[in-house]
């Protein structure tokens, strides 16, 4: 038997009932479909917080006052609890340890601010020059804070562009305006570059003043909310955090690390654990998807088997002309791969447009891969050869004569 | 040729043994049109069976144009089957959802004939067995009776084999189409020398071919020519 007159023949058999057929494709369509859409929407929300984590700055290490609060480190809440980083301790560490490349201090809280007319509740962080370079803060119009602005106890403010817009609007340009925190003015002299960042930590509504000016006038103390440390490298996070772990404690005079009164988050760490989290959702979903396709290719064999008593003196009939076993068990397999293959591509194409569509609404990086395409094809052609290998064997070993007698 | 020499059928179901065919003998010309006649049970269908390569015998030997087919595997039964033999069955057996043309094609798709050439053969098959043009793509089921057992009897002729092999063919026909059927077998056999064997229980249909072969419990009580054949052509 020709392979051309085997594909005929199999079109043919499907195209007769196409009803049943379109629904047994139907079953590897949403598996298919699936798998491609939810692998997409794991792989896109892994991106999305990795690139959410890098955007923070890269190879830092954190050190924050008080127990470890988790991922979100913005300590925004932490004002009173624990007041245990200094600016000393800033110095100190800049000084002492050498895998150290930049160390950008910090003091944030929570403020109402108000410009004319307008007002807002933001983060206001005290900073020092070095906090764009370590940070990953690029300005977008005017300048950033200076050293020189530090030393002074400038009333300057850089703005982020949504804590911007919320004050001043879109269309004029803040610089050289007054903004009002807490009774005390403070003049415009920079707006941030758009990072993106996400809803719940949206790291373009801040307000950026000088570290001296928020410990003096804000806060009025001289402690800090986090000191965020750049590695030299990326191999030299680890000996970072030992060193400025080992140099804080004796700083402190703690000699039982379990009793430290601050604490340090490693990026890497906090990328690795949102890996695993997002890695574990993508199983998943995948798992999930996975038996929804086994699902289908128990429907694919379903088909076929009542396919093969339905036609049993059709098969009678070919064997008699002279079909041989491996004909008739070739053809009920083809028959089998078709529905998967079909189904498999339509689904590719389903599981495409889903992830688009998630991409579109919810804003998540979705990526179907190629991995996952190919992934589909090999596994949807696997389930029409092994939910199909045995009606076909069925077939392909009834007895000619019986099969002719069959009613 | 075919020559049965002391073919015996046992069928084994559990522990009960059923002797279909006690030993027969019979050789079959090339061109003759046999009629093997017999009540059900008298083992006509087994003999059929096994002359038509579906089945093999239990003891002794079957020659097909030389070929000791008694002891073939499968496959080669099959082989077989596709390049001599061509089956018409009581009750017709084409594919319901198939135009007439793509019926009658359907053994040349497992003799590996090229698509023109299976094209024409076929229609060569259907215009001698005197089924009109114009139903040649129609689905073999808006088709009579007479009509697909004339479109099963094309089937049987395209691949050009040594015997063609009649199971019952006018068991479902009324008489009249009946004779219709009998007429393009005796046609068949007249003109293009085709052997042709028939298979039936009753003595009317028999009365159509030249030689009459009585089976009965197993065993040839009769074989003779017949003087008074019904000629229809």
């Amino acid at each position: 038997m020709k392979q051309s007159d085997l594909f005929e023949e199999t079109s043919l058999a499907l195209l007769a009932n196409k009803a049943r057929s379109g629904l047994t494709i139907l079953g590897i369509v949403i598996g298919i479909g699936s798998v491609i859409a939810m692998i997409a929407i794991g792989q896109g929300s892994q991106k999305t917080i990795e690139s959410n984590i890098q955007s923070l700055g890269s190879n830092l290490v954190m050190v924050m006052p008080g127990s470890q609060r988790g991922v979100g480190f913005s300590v925004s809440q932490g004002r009173g609890s624990a007041a245990t980083l200094t600016g000393a301790d800033a110095t100190a560490i800049a000084q002492a340890v050498p895998a150290a490349a930049q160390v950008a201090p910090e003091l944030s809280g929570r403020y109402q601010v108000t410009a004319k007319g307008t007002n807002t509740n933001t983060s206001v962080i005290g900073v020092t020059a070095a906090y764009p370079a370590v940070r990953n803060v690029a300005i977008a119009d005017g300048s950033f804070i200076s050293d020189q602005h530090v030393s002074s106890l400038a009333k300057v403010a850089v703005l982020g562009p949504t804590a911007s817009e919320d004050l001043f609007g879109t269309e004029a340009s803040p610089i050289g305006q007054k903004i009002r925190i807490q009774r005390i003015d403070f003049q415009v002299i920079g707006v941030t570059a758009v990072k993106g960042g996400s809803g719940f930590s949206n790291q373009d509504d801040m307000i950026f003043i000088p570290l001296s000016t928020a410990q003096q006038f804000l806060a009025g103390s001289d402690r800090l909310s986090a000191i965020s440390v750049q590695a030299v490298g990326s191999n030299a996070m680890a000996q970072l955090q030992q060193d400025v772990n080992a140099l804080l404690l004796s700083l402190h005079n703690i000699s039982d690390p379990a009793l430290a009164d601050f604490s340090i988050l490693n990026q890497a760490d906090i990328i690795a654990t949102a890996s695993s989290v997002t890695n574990t959702f993508t199983m998943l979903l995948g798992s999930v998807a996975a038996i929804s396709l086994i699902v289908g290719g128990i429907g694919i064999m379903n088909m076929m088997l009542t396919t093969v008593t339905e036609r049993t003196r059709e098969i009678g009939l070919r064997k008699a002309i002279g079909a041989k076993r491996h004909d008739i068990n070739f053809q009920f397999l083809t028959e089998a791969v078709m529905l998967t293959f079909v189904g498999g591509v339509v689904g590719v194409i389903v599981g495409w447009l889903v992830s688009s569509a998630v991409h579109r609404f919810s804003g998540l990086a979705t990526s179907v891969s190629l991995f996952s395409v190919l992934l589909a094809f090999g596994v949807s052609a696997a389930i029409g050869i092994v939910f199909g290998y045995y009606p076909a064997r069925r077939a392909s070993r009834l007895n000619p004569i019986e099969a002719l007698r069959y009613e | 040729m075919i020559e049965c020499k002391n073919i015996a059928k046992v069928y084994q179901t559990g522990a009960v043994e059923t002797v279909a065919l006690k030993g027969v003998s019979l050789t079959i010309n090339d061109g003759e049109f046999v009629a093997i006649v017999g009540p059900s049970g008298s083992g006509k269908s087994t003999l059929m069976h096994i002359i038509g390569a579906l089945d093999t015998p239990s003891s002794g030997e079957y020659l097909l144009d030389g070929k000791n087919v008694s002891e073939f595997s499968d496959d080669e039964l099959a082989e077989l089957r596709k390049n001599k033999i061509g089956f018409v069955f009581q009750s017709f057996n084409l594919l319901p959802r198939a135009t007439v043309l793509r019926n009658v094609m359907l053994p040349l798709v497992y003799a590996d004939v090229p698509k023109a050439e299976r094209q024409k053969r076929a229609q060569a098959a259907l215009k001698s067995v005197g089924l009109a043009e114009d139903h040649f793509y129609h689905l073999s089921n808006q088709l009579s009776g007479g009509q697909m057992q004339r479109v099963a009897i094309a089937r049987a002729l395209i691949n050009n084999p040594s015997l063609i092999l009649a199971d019952e063919p006018t068991g479902n026909l009324d008489t009249k189409t009946g004779e219709i059927v009998l007429g393009v077998f005796q046609k068949l056999n007249e003109e293009q020398n085709h052997t042709i064997v028939l298979i039936t229980h009753e003595h009317d249909v028999a009365e159509h071919a030249d030689r009459i072969i009585q089976i009965r419990d197993g065993l040839i009580v009769s074989d003779q020519k017949n003087s008074n054949k019904k000629r229809l052509v």
